[in-house]
């Protein structure tokens, strides 16, 4: 096991080093410049010049890659001139925001829709199969952003019971209750795609197993139902599960661009989006390595926990 | 059965879980508090250092903190004293000299005098200014004609100038002039911007980054205090979800509204605030090549676009119909007696069949958003369709904003025949020098993109810069404009007003037409 990990860790650098190498050369290469971006009107060529030479932009573009790559190795992002503070720090701010936001809305989806995807299978073509099943089809359908605009206008702008958008009360705020509060709008909005997806897939994943052989051996042993399902039948389904959850994982972290800018929260997605259109190179290329880096780290958790469900991938 | 029903119980309490969490929020989601002013920005500041920063967005923060030698005086573009008392400027306009106000004290107890106004001019242009790597300043230029500032005593402060420009004291009452504590950069050097210092009726409260940046009540401010105790900006980068913060009481009051979401503030728990500024929305026009190097063409394309309707259909009556390339908030400047281009499709017409340019093509850029554009792909698709109606075929090219400047800044020759453009600006000099000279061609380093060329314009202009008597250059600037609203270098289209909506309980708001947010006298009950 140890080997595999390692294998897989190894790996890993490749494909980091080529993200940073795309991710430099999209932003060297999109057209507008920061100079541009921060002057604005008075992006005279004299200007230009000199904000180009105070960024360092200056040098030549193999030669500000490597200097870029040499300082991030060492730990330095460098310093964000959108924001005048370290991209480094600002990243971590955002990304705890972000791994909060999506961690729970992960969170929700997972439970929530492994649960309907067991009873699905459980009653399958029963009336609570039906039932979730449309409602599945309907929360896949509505794009999160557009499911969460109508959720500010009914429950915080008719009704008022939970703040629009941020993620602490201005005033008064800063505790557990306060983030709960900012957080259900967000988080259920988040989760209601990745819910519909886990549902359907768990539950076809349950209806396979619930066909083998074996759970009809243990039901003919008369083996309690309920540790049929949840016991026998959704030890092997998980394997099939949990790299679905890993795939959901991903897509709940790029959905909460989306729902960040819709619910302001303080998030990564927002930051990159900031970021691009006032082009703050260091601060877009340090977060999409940060960022990728992550997604690439998670997906080697995924593939070692479905190792241990599953002995046989370790190949 | 059992599974069943062991997981429709949990069902049943998840979601009884979720409405109970929901509720917790209800009797708790109470309104701002009193005496703290809660404004929803569009944007996190980028930092609360007034040398570094460019932005509106930040500028808004800025006025509050800090002041400046000279200020706007309340409702005009015109300059009034500040930090300093009274100004003297010699004869031939190249040595100006303040009297500084006595007894004011930056937020971290340093005395505000002459030595302190030296740093603060240095530390912007002087590249061996140990303090200068605190920046980049992109807008030090401002202040590029500054040859020495110089300390006469310690009230008394004295800048040459390298030549006589006139627009020098609106330099000074402009954002990029207000005064920052020598002792404060000193102390945080590169984090100055999240630790300011100045000397304004509020002081620096805490930053805590993508949330609020809070500014509290200065008690030994020097003039009158403050009405609040607190002001609380907030970034809110989406336009709908300010509105909706704004709906629920989120947040007090909430500026650049959109013109689609005026309606939902128009009753009584709402006022919405309205003023002119110095902005100007116009069709920069290739005079250079094409079928608008004929002047005929370009006064037909001024008397096509039906601005009355772009202005109250497209802006929802968020601006005003231009007339020319200076706009009416620069009172004392502007030219009263010229009206607008009238809609006149016929007389467009005929123009366009004296100069033999009907059903020309033209390639007109258009840009998807930015500082100051107002909607610019309805605005766009507007002008094309009233164009249309008098024979011209116009293709719309649509850019991201700094891709668009990124193609429109080095001119339009050989790419196409119009863009649309828009600038604020704080003194009448600054857009028609820039953008309107010969020498201010792309290739000259200027923003005349259209490469628009009067001798007579340059003369008076360049005549404009360097007079320092306010009357003298008000009589140039009005001759400048008639001649270019003839000439029609550009299509005139709207002066925007710029809109703030403020809830009930705040009193005292009045909006500027520098567009500053000054918000000392402000009261929130």
């Amino acid at each position: 096991m140890g080997a595999y990990i390692l294998k897989r860790l190894l790996s890993a650098i490749p494909v980091l080093l080529g993200i940073t190498v795309i991710v430099f050369l999209i932003m060297a290469m999109i057209p507008g410049d920061p100079a541009t971006a921060i002057l604005g009107s008075y992006a005279t060529p004299e200007n230009v010049a000199k904000i180009n030479r105070d960024l360092g932009l200056d040098k030549p573009i193999v030669q500000r890659y490597f200097i870029w790559l040499g300082n991030m190795l060492t730990g330095d992002f460098g310093r964000s001139f959108s924001l005048n503070r370290p991209v480094f720090d600002e990243i971590l701010d955002r990304f705890s925001a972000t791994l909060v936001l999506a961690g729970v809305s992960f969170v929700l989806a997972s439970l929530l829709g492994i649960l309907a995807g067991v009873v699905s299978a459980a009653r399958q073509y029963g009336l609570a199969d039906k039932l979730i099943t449309f409602t599945v089809i309907i929360g896949i359908s509505v794009p999160s952003f557009f499911l969460g605009m109508m959720m500010i206008l009914l429950f915080a702008v008719n009704l008022r019971w939970l703040p629009v958008s941020g993620m602490y009360a201005i005033y008064g705020g800063g505790d557990m209750l306060d983030l709960i509060r900012h957080l259900i709008m967000p988080a259920s909005a988040l989760a209601v795609v990745a819910t519909g997806v886990i549902a359907r897939l768990s539950r076809s994943a349950m209806l396979e197993v619930l066909r083998q052989d074996y759970i009809r051996t243990a039901r003919a042993k008369g083996v309690d139902e309920r540790r049929v399902i949840m016991g026998h039948a959704m030890r092997s389904a998980m394997v099939s599960i949990i790299p679905v959850l890993g795939i959901q994982a991903g897509f709940v972290l790029s959905g909460s661009v989306y729902i960040e800018l819709v619910f302001q929260w303080p998030g990564v997605g927002r930051m990159l989006v900031d970021a691009i259109l006032k082009r703050d190179l260091l601060l877009v290329q340090g977060g999409v390595v940060f960022v990728a880096a992550c997604y690439v780290f998670f997906n080697i958790v995924v593939d070692v926990a479905q190792s241990l469900l599953d002995p046989r991938i370790k190949t | 059965m059992k599974p069943i029903e062991w997981t429709r119980r949990s069902l049943f309490a998840a979601a009884a879980g979720m409405a109970m969490a929901a509720s917790l929020g209800a009797p708790a989601l109470a309104q701002t508090p009193p005496g703290v002013l809660v404004v929803g920005q569009i944007a996190e500041p980028k930092s609360l250092d007034p040398a570094a920063v460019t932005a509106v967005n930040d500028f808004r923060i800025l006025v509050n903190l800090y002041e400046g030698l000279l200020q706007y005086a309340p409702g005009t573009l015109e300059v009034a004293p500040g930090l300093a008392e009274s100004w003297e400027v010699s004869e031939d306009g190249t040595v100006y000299t303040f009297k500084l106000r006595e007894g004011v004290t930056f937020h971290d107890g340093t005395p505000f005098n002459a030595e302190a106004v030296k740093f603060n001019f240095d530390r912007m242009l002087n590249e061996d200014h140990p303090y200068h790597d605190t920046g980049p300043f992109p807008l030090a230029f401002f202040f590029s004609a500054v040859e020495e500032t110089t300390v006469v005593d310690d009230l008394t402060v004295q800048f040459t100038l390298n030549e006589p420009y006139a627009p020098f004291l609106s330099n000074l009452a402009y954002p990029t002039g207000l005064m920052v504590s020598p002792a404060a950069v000193e102390a945080h050097g590169d984090d100055f911007g999240r630790n300011p210092s100045g000397t304004g009726p509020f002081r620096f409260g805490e930053w805590r980054s993508n949330e609020a940046v809070v500014v509290e009540k200065n008690p030994d401010y020097w003039g009158e205090p403050a009405g609040t105790d607190a002001v609380v900006f907030r970034p809110i980068t989406d336009a709908n979800t300010r509105v909706a913060e704004m709906l629920s009481g989120g947040i007090d009051m909430m500026v650049e509204v959109p013109p689609t979401a005026l309606s939902e503030f128009r009753d009584e728990s709402f006022n919405v605030v309205e003023q002119a500024g110095p902005h100007v929305w116009f069709l920069i026009l290739n005079a250079k090549e094409g079928p608008f190097a004929d002047k005929r063409v370009r006064q037909a394309a001024n008397y096509a676009i039906n601005k009355e309707a772009i202005v109250t259909d497209v802006l929802e009556g968020t601006a005003e119909v231009a007339a020319g390339p200076i706009p009416p908030a620069f009172a004392w400047a502007y030219n009263e007696d010229l009206d607008p281009y009238p809609y006149d499709p016929d007389r467009a017409r005929e123009l366009l069949a004296e100069a033999d340019a009907e059903g020309a093509e033209l390639t007109f850029y258009v840009t998807e958003g930015g500082s100051g554009m107002l909607d610019p792909i309805p605005m766009g698709t507007a002008i094309q369709a009233d164009l249309k109606a008098v024979g011209l075929d116009v293709n719309i090219e649509t850019y991201e904003w700094n891709t668009f400047l990124g193609e429109v800044n080095p001119g339009l020759e050989g790419k196409a025949d119009m863009a649309e453009m828009a600038w604020m600006t704080n003194d009448p000099d600054t857009l028609p020098f820039l953008a309107l000279r010969t020498d201010a061609w792309p290739d000259a380093g200027g923003f005349n993109s259209g490469y628009y060329s009067n001798p007579e314009v340059d003369k008076l202009l360049e005549e404009a810069r360097v007079a320092t008597d306010q009357d003298r250059r008000a009589e140039l600037y009005k001759e400048m404009q008639a001649i270019v609203q003839d000439d029609a270098p550009w299509v005139f289209v709207a002066n925007w007003k710029q809109n703030a909506v403020t809830s009930d309980k705040v009193e005292n708001f009045d909006l500027e037409p520098s567009f500053l947010l000054l918000l000392q006298d402000v009261v929130k009950n």
